[in-house]
């Protein structure tokens, strides 16, 4: 127990619906430890700086399998942190999101293990079925690192998805929740990409933000939960067939983005959007 | 059951010959080693098992089962003999079975068969294809005697083949790849790196070895235990300590400065993960490991 420990954190790790054994690891890897230590800052990040508001946490199943499709918003993962953060601090039902990822960063010393510990693993088909099997929440961007690298022009327009989350939904029998994430193109609007750097590094792409450093500004953030699409059949379908329930799921996401952007009274918006479900609650 | 098990001076085999002869069942060992004290009910011949005399064993006793564990390793054989004992051999052996009549063979090969490589993924599955050999060379006989072992199902269908690929084990007789890797105070780990380490207690080893046998297993198995756990966890619970060696320098430092050796291929096996799914082998013998990770890393701690 460290002063840094967040108390509501710590309260929903606890309450999370997976087993950890003697030393505080699951299955795969993930380290109750570090969930602490990584979401505590998370949810000061959550609460007073990126100012998240979440809606529709209700559509998340409260416990057994389920897809989290979200677009990607920021080039900086903020838009993954925090709707992982927004799923853990949901105190109705506290969910951890599992996320696919980037080979080139599970390649690499150090976010290899940090990756895992939190329970995000390589992103490979086998790792989604094998979590979605053992009753995981999967949190996928089916733009990949075509959409993280989305210019400040191109903002909030959704690139070609992968069909491959549709096919594990299938095979595996679990719910889509379309998922659209509001203030990460504003909080780190990218102007351009230096391409020979990301050449450099083996990476997927280097943007350059007008803040010029790594870290988001600090304008409100919304993420919108809609509710569940279950699609039916077992992932053996032919592509034409995949392709229609994807474009289904990217409806789903585009209305629920338009609604984003709708209900906020600006782009650059540094107050919390309020919630007025919220604030109807005693 | 009259049962032949070969290299039966090791480790884990001896305890499967134990668990044997103590369900009633007569056993026959074969190695190069000695067993001085071999306990009564096992019959003991020591010659190798690719020598004449070996053949002669089945020959002359007709044995109904063959437990294959006559495997050598990096740790104790250089490249040419081990391809000669542990791929010349097997095939030696299944096709002893084959001519003798023997009913059940049982491979005891390694679930590092799969290979550590950074995109594999976390528990491999037995349809999946070992592919140890590309990256680590001093596995690729091993790799062939399992594939080897394997093929026997279909050249020889009225042979009952079983091919295990056991995680690693801990156990009191400090034997094992995993033990010799813990072997020193000091442990080498690769900075910035901390694998997923499937370990079982010697003693679940033995008796899944057995069950196979009993149970006249047929097909490919993963055999594994409790959950996997950490590297730096593993040295911890055992009391060692984890020291961390960036990766360029890992291979220098090996067999120095009070660091056990390794060939330089095996830091893959220290950065990224090997673990299996069991549950085929758990549903085809209802196997259940007594003794928990904590349990069994614990039990392996020194004074």
């Amino acid at each position: 127990m460290s002063f840094l420990d967040d108390p509501q954190v710590r309260r929903n790790v606890d309450r999370l619906p997976i087993e950890f054994d003697d030393y505080g690891f699951d299955r795969f890897g993930l380290s109750k430890k570090s969930l602490l230590r990584v979401y505590s800052p998370m949810a000061y990040i959550y609460r007073h700086y990126l100012k998240v508001t979440a809606f529709g946490l209700e559509n998340v199943p409260p416990e057994g399998r389920g897809l989290i499709i979200a677009n990607h918003s920021g080039g900086l993962g903020a838009d993954a942190a925090m709707i992982l953060t927004s799923l853990l601090l949901n105190d109705e039902a506290p969910r951890l999101g599992q996320g696919m990822a980037e080979y080139f960063l599970t390649r690499s010393p150090f976010f290899r293990p940090g990756l895992r510990k939190l329970g995000h693993l390589t992103g490979i088909p086998e790792h989604g079925e094998q979590l979605l099997n053992d009753e995981r929440l999967l949190m996928v961007f089916p733009e990949g690192a075509r959409g993280a690298g989305k210019l400040y022009k191109d903002r909030y327009k959704l690139v070609r998805f992968g069909t491959g989350f549709m096919r594990l939904a299938l095979k595996t029998g679990t719910p889509i929740i379309p998922t659209a994430f509001i203030g990460g193109e504003e909080s780190f609007p990218q102007l351009f990409h230096i391409k020979w750097l990301a050449k450099l590094v083996n990476g997927p792409f280097v943007p350059v933000a007008p803040q010029l450093i790594f870290f988001p500004l600090p304008v409100a953030c919304q993420v919108y939960y809609g509710p569940p699409m279950q699609f039916e059949g077992d992932g053996s379908e032919s592509d034409q067939v995949i392709k229609q329930y994807v474009q289904e799921v990217r409806q789903a996401m585009e209305r629920l983005i338009s609604t984003g952007l709708d209900a906020r009274p600006r782009s650059f918006m540094f107050e919390r959007m309020p919630d007025p479900e919220k604030e109807a609650r005693p | 059951m009259k049962i032949l098990i070969t290299g039966i001076s090791g480790t884990l085999a001896r305890g499967v010959a134990y668990r044997l002869v103590r369900r009633g069942h007569q056993v026959i060992g074969i190695d190069r080693r000695p067993w001085p004290d071999v306990p009564e009910g096992v019959e003991m011949h020591q010659v190798d098992i690719r020598k004449r005399p070996a053949e002669d064993v089945f020959r002359v006793s007709r044995p109904d089962a063959l437990v294959h564990m006559a495997t050598v390793t990096h740790f104790t054989t250089d490249t040419e003999e081990r391809y000669r004992i542990n791929l010349g051999g097997t095939r030696k052996l299944f096709e002893y079975c084959h001519e003798y009549g023997v009913k059940q063979a049982v491979f005891v090969g390694r679930h590092t068969v799969y290979g550590a490589t950074p995109d594999s993924p976390l528990y491999h599955t037995e349809d999946e294809p070992p592919l140890a050999g590309a990256a680590f060379k001093e596995l690729a006989d091993l790799v062939a005697a399992d594939l080897y072992a394997g093929s026997a199902l279909w050249r020889w269908p009225e042979l009952n083949t079983a091919v295990l690929r056991l995680c690693y084990f801990l156990g009191p007789s400090h034997g094992g790849t995993l033990a010799g890797f813990l072997s020193k105070k000091r442990v080498p780990i690769v900075l910035g790196f901390d694998p997923l380490y499937q370990l079982m207690h010697e003693w679940d080893a033995e008796e899944a070895i057995t069950l196979a046998v009993e149970k006249q297993l047929r097909g490919v198995f993963n055999v594994a235990g409790p959950p996997p756990v950490p590297l730096t966890t593993v040295c911890e619970a055992t009391g060692r300590r984890a020291v961390a060696i960036p990766g360029p320098l890992y291979s220098a430092v090996l067999g120095r400065f009070g660091f056990p050796y390794l060939p330089d291929d095996a830091i893959a096996h220290v950065k990224y993960p090997i673990v299996i799914d069991n549950r085929a082998f758990v549903e085809a013998t209802g196997f259940e490991p007594r003794y928990s990770a904590k349990q069994t890393m614990e039990g392996f701690r020194w004074n």
